[in-house]
């Protein structure tokens, strides 16, 4: 019955993915939801590690950076393909998670909050100072789009679909990993790292997994920003933007899938909106975090399934 | 009629003699024998699909010698040695602080810090990890049930079964699941529910029976008493003795001594780190030391005699 409506809701969201991409031709909402796209694959990476495995980590910018920085290197100081950049991107964003997560991990809670939050920034440090690599602050220039075979990214549509079609592809292996075993592990851990232990979990070895896995999947999300823009600079991947994915897991709802989506959607498109209140944006956007904090607690996702199921029980009487 | 196949013994026949006496007492012998049939059936069946009948010989599944926990420089146990059959429900008793718990964290791995020898059926356990103790057979019930509340019954129950999955296929944890709720008939009421939402003792049977789904040869129990109700905890001691009766070994540790030593075959007395009294779980029940410092009895004797 779950599973159904699972695959309901998946064939419901493709669609709308489909429609909006054939029906959309304004450049800027095409852009608009191409972030959202990415902001999605952000959250969700964090989703795995904070909502289910319930490991915090403040500095997840970090793996969206060397993403970035990684493909930016390889395809434009030394003309590697785009294609075979990824691969590259990704592995290292994993490589570094796995050396920091050895040592982090054994920390929790608030400690390993510190401990990702230091590691954010020394990765951000490296981003700006080593500028023979990484063109410093003034950022890095002049990156190609992707290709594959013959097929060139550069429209608005067609890197819609792109990202889009990863969304969905990462949706899927996150829903299976959680409807899993290992899934269901993790989830242990969150609830007590002692019992999930008596019960046979090896509870540091999963942990590092998850963590890398989050790594790369934040990788990727890096590797299309940077193919998207063409531009990157230090500043998109400083602290900062550690504590908006945190944010957007937070407010859509951790540990949901569909939380990832809502949040990002949500962190994405109210600067957008806010702009009329011009100098008083700022505050209006803090206020409405506030609200949707303190009215539904648990996130979006679950706050509106309450909110429907309280709804639901009082017409019924 | 039919399931007077399964008593095979002389031990079980006359168990089913008494209890068709009692169930003339009550003229329900349906129902009487309905429940004695499922916890002898399943019991038997369960621990007989973990263990070889070899074992309900009188040998040492656990041997502890010469142990010394710490915490930090502090030592809160102070050289404890002891040994439990297979077969048998061998309880530890004491007050607060007394090194029960920090025991059994030792035996399962959960507290690396110990020297002194630990072994499991000859083998010692030394360096091993919860994960590599749970594969050979140790299953911990820990204080406090630590069951998974938002997680539902049944993803319980799986992750019971989390170290088995590799080697064998999901049939077996499947049947092992219609095993427990057979076992505890309220885990299949509460099957989907949320494990938060279950009562105190429904939440101890879980933990029970998220121990068993990992098919231990030794089953170690942290206060399992804790905060229930007299009539859960006999309900649950009952279940106990039932598992037993199908050769599993069971280490209880409890505080609540007058049930614990009820069910157990042997008992051993813990003392800020210490042993200070073991013996047959009937002579200790009848030892004025252990009445007076557990049971609450003679609480006048205590008295005059001070």
């Amino acid at each position: 019955m779950n599973d159904k409506a699972n695959k309901i809701a998946y064939a419901v969201f493709a669609l709308a993915v489909i429609l909006l991409g054939w029906q959309v031709d304004n450049e800027y909402y095409l852009q608009l939801m191409i972030f959202i796209g990415l902001n999605t694959l952000l959250a969700l990476s964090l989703n795995m590690l904070m909502g289910y495995a319930g490991q915090i980590s403040l500095g997840h910018a970090a793996f969206y950076g060397i993403g970035a920085y990684v493909t930016a290197i390889l395809t434009t100081t030394y003309q590697v393909a785009p294609l075979l950049a990824l691969p590259a991107a990704v592995g290292t964003a994993m490589l570094v998670a796995w050396f920091v997560g050895i040592p982090t991990l054994r920390l929790s809670g608030y400690y390993l909050g510190m401990g990702t939050l230091g590691f954010g920034m020394i990765v951000h440090i490296v981003f700006r100072e080593w500028s023979s690599l990484t063109g410093g602050a003034s950022g890095f220039v002049g990156i190609p789009p992707l290709e594959i075979g013959p097929v060139v990214f550069a429209s608005g549509k067609n890197y819609f679909f792109l990202v889009w079609s990863v969304v969905m592809l990462c949706l899927i292996m996150c829903r299976r990993i959680i409807d899993s075993r290992v899934g269901r592990a993790l989830r242990s851990i969150h609830d007590g790292e002692k019992a999930a232990a008596a019960v046979g979990v090896d509870t540091k070895k999963l942990k590092l997994q998850v963590f890398v896995l989050s790594a790369g999947m934040a990788a990727l999300a890096g590797f299309l920003y940077a193919h998207l823009v063409y531009f990157i600079s230090p500043g998109t991947f400083s602290f900062v933007a550690s504590i908006r994915i945190v944010t957007m897991v937070v407010i859509g709802g951790m540990a949901s899938i569909w939380g990832a989506l809502l949040g990002a959607s949500l962190l994405t498109l109210l600067p957008e909106w806010l702009h009329a209140f011009s100098e008083f944006e700022m505050v209006v956007y803090g206020l409405i975090l506030m609200s949707v904090m303190i009215f539904l607690p648990r996130g979006l996702t679950r706050g509106v399934l309450d909110v429907y199921e309280r709804y639901r029980k009082s017409h019924e009487r | 009629m039919t399931e007077i196949g399964i008593f095979k013994t002389d031990a079980d026949q006359s168990l089913f003699h008494s209890v068709i006496q009692i169930s003339n007492l009550f003229r329900n012998s349906d129902f009487v024998l309905r429940i004695y049939g499922i916890l002898k059936h399943q019991g038997l069946e369960l621990a007989n699909r973990w263990q070889n009948p070899k074992s309900s010989k009188k040998h040492a599944m656990l041997r502890i010698r010469n142990l010394k926990c710490f915490y930090g420089r502090i030592m809160a146990i102070k050289g404890i040695s002891l040994s439990v059959n297979a077969g048998e429900i061998t309880c530890l008793i004491g007050a607060n602080g007394s090194g029960k718990s920090t025991l059994l964290s030792a035996v399962c791995g959960l507290l690396p810090d110990w020297t002194g020898e630990i072994e499991l059926k000859g083998q010692s356990i030394k360096g091993l990890d919860p994960p590599a103790l749970v594969r050979r057979g140790i299953s911990l019930v820990p204080e406090g049930r630590l069951i998974f509340p938002p997680l539902s019954v049944m993803d319980n129950l799986k992750l019971g079964a989390y170290t088995r999955y590799k080697k064998k296929a999901a049939g077996a944890v499947e049947e092992d699941l219609e095993s427990m709720m057979s076992l505890f008939p309220i885990l299949r009421e509460r099957f989907r529910q949320p494990a938060g939402t279950l009562s105190g003792g429904e939440q101890q049977m879980l933990a029970i029976a998220r121990a068993l789904m990992a098919r231990p040869r030794l089953l170690l129990l942290d206060e399992p008493s804790m905060g229930l109700a007299p009539m859960i905890v006999e309900k649950i001691m009952e279940v106990l003795e039932v598992l037993r009766s199908g050769g599993l070994t069971i280490v209880l540790v409890e505080q609540n001594a007058l049930a614990a030593l009820e069910a157990a075959d042997r008992g051993y007395v813990l003392e800020t780190g210490a042993v200070v009294l073991q013996g047959a779980a009937d002579e200790l029940l009848a030892d004025k030391d252990v009445k007076r410092a557990y049971l609450g009895k003679d609480y006048g004797d205590f008295y005059d005699a001070g």
